[in-house]
């Protein structure tokens, strides 16, 4: 399936492809299998690719003086017949404590949505999410699929210090905050794996079009799971998708 | 080794930033005055894009263990060595034990000491440049060692042919392209932008500038899209804030304008209280 595409020049390097400003898992997977393509044609004047739910930004090396040759090469990648793509999907398997000592607004998101703290949870775990794009910060996976009924406003006032590895909810999204941060998202629980690591190449386990489940675990259980990440040899549980 | 004696107001060691990490929500971070730092370099025979120590608004008090030779470019803060006053964009030599320290900030806002064969530094996803999460400090502090190494040279030639054109530093005009979101600008919010001065508001650091004055503002977000060093973003208040290098990778703002690459040197050397305009290229 092919979408109506608009090719926009981004500055004076990079060109922004925009597909249909909606959510879509179609999409993501459009776009996905655009970016491999283009990536398989080893151009050497592209430095990087760069998706978000509904665009997907290429940035050259040098300055373009006049992006019409660089567009229509992007549009012949695109509307010829779509490669395989043979990088799989994952599905990672995410442990989270969502006892009250880490899921400091599940009172509140209780009093918002008028569901009980267990229901809130479970909705949270049943759920399978997708993985959209990382960004806002290093290793923030935008994740799709939450519950309609855990759909929350983001606080007026963020907090200014969000610990790391919070579970959160907020502007119809849920996330992981990799690192310590301010937020605006509404804390659940907390997960004791590390979701960016400077060391490791790539950085973060997780890539778009992978899926995420959460795990409900006791506080005891993230205490030792949090002992094993730290010295390194906890293996996050996770499983090959096949479409 | 070169010691922070006083760190000053917000000193860190920059190169060109991080390449091929942004899909991982690595900002690129890098220096704020690419022109500044560039110059610093050259001067000294040095690759354009080695690492600099770059400070902001107050300078730092350096004390350096080696024999080398350096060049101090960017802002005006009255740079001294030894008590001396010294020239901007200028060789100077420098002695094991000798001070490097600024008094008052006379123009600009960045300024950068670059070293004869560069700063040493971690490396840290293709950069040594500093940013919280990332390199083991997010700034230089008092105390620490600054790796320098010794020059085998004795003397360097004044090349005193360089003219160089500073006039950016004080510049306000910064020249930009539509962005993506621009086509959803009323004719009079398009106006407004191109014929307002915009002020700096205090609400300024290397992750971005926010300006005062606001426009009158109907725009919904956007689907959360993508970002870099430049971008105008237009938030649900009116206000204008205008990412610079350790800038997320995504935002939810109408992205209204994006500067040129050269413009974002001149904002660099901007802060709290001073004007700019927009110029449209095309």
């Amino acid at each position: 399936m092919s979408f109506n595409l608009l090719f926009k020049p981004f500055g004076e390097r990079s060109i922004l492809i925009e597909w249909p400003s909606e959510i879509r898992e179609d999409i993501l997977k459009d776009i996905l299998a655009f970016k491999y393509s283009i990536e398989q044609k080893n151009i050497k004047s592209i430095v990087e690719l760069k998706l978000a739910y509904n665009s997907l930004l290429i940035t050259y090396y040098s300055i373009c003086r006049n992006f019409e040759n660089e567009i229509n090469q992007l549009k012949n990648i695109y509307f010829a017949p779509k490669l395989n793509n043979d990088s799989m999907s994952v599905l990672w398997k995410i442990p989270v404590c969502y006892d009250d000592f880490f899921g400091v607004d599940l009172k509140h998101i209780s009093e918002f949505t008028g569901l009980s703290k267990n229901d809130i949870i479970k909705r949270h775990y049943n759920a399978v999410y997708t993985v959209y794009f990382i960004g806002f910060l290093p290793g923030f996976l935008y994740l799709g699929g939450l519950d309609d009924y855990l759909k929350i406003p983001r606080k007026s006032t963020p907090r200014l210090k969000i610990d790391k590895g919070s579970v959160a909810i907020g502007g119809h999204q849920t996330g992981v905050y990799p690192m310590e941060s301010p937020g605006g998202w509404h804390v659940i629980g907390n997960t004791p794996i590390s979701f960016f690591n400077v060391e490791n190449t790539p950085p973060c386990f997780a890539k778009p079009g992978d899926k995420i489940k959460f795990l409900p675990i006791s506080n005891k259980e993230y205490q030792d799971i949090k002992a094993l990440v730290k010295a390194g040899v906890y293996q996050i549980e996770s499983e090959v998708i096949c479409d | 080794m070169i010691e922070v004696l006083h760190a000053g107001f917000y000193t860190s060691i920059q190169d060109f930033g991080r390449r091929g990490y942004q899909s991982y929500g690595v900002p690129v971070a890098g220096v704020m005055d690419k022109q500044a730092a560039i110059l610093a370099n050259s001067l000294l025979g040095n690759a354009p894009d080695v690492p600099v120590i770059e400070m902001t608004m107050t300078g730092a008090t350096l004390k350096f263990e080696v024999n080398t030779f350096i060049t101090v470019s960017g802002a005006n803060m009255s740079p001294k060595l030894n008590e001396r006053s010294m020239e901007l964009n200028k060789i100077m030599k420098v002695n094991q034990g000798d001070v490097l320290s600024f008094g008052t900030l006379k123009s600009g806002f960045r300024s950068y000491v670059a070293v004869l064969g560069g700063i040493k530094s971690e490396v840290v996803m293709g950069s040594v440049s500093m940013y919280q999460a990332i390199t083991k400090h997010e700034v230089l502090r008092k105390g620490d060692k600054i790796i320098a190494n010794p020059s085998k040279l004795d003397f360097m030639e004044q090349n005193a042919s360089v003219r160089v054109d500073l006039s950016y530093i004080n510049s306000k005009n910064i020249h930009v392209f539509k962005g993506p979101e621009f086509d959803r600008l009323s004719e009079q919010q398009q106006y407004s932008l191109f014929s307002k001065d915009f002020t700096i508001s205090k609400n300024h650091n290397r992750m971005g500038y926010q300006l005062q004055e606001t426009l009158d503002n109907s725009l919904e977000p956007i689907i959360t899209s993508l970002v870099m060093p430049g971008t105008v973003q237009l938030t649900p208040s009116g206000k204008l804030i205008i990412l610079t290098r350790d800038c997320q990778t995504t935002g939810g703002y109408p992205r209204v304008l994006q500067l040129e690459e050269k413009s974002i040197n001149i904002l660099a050397q901007k802060f709290t209280g001073q004007s700019v305009k927009f110029q449209l290229l095309c």
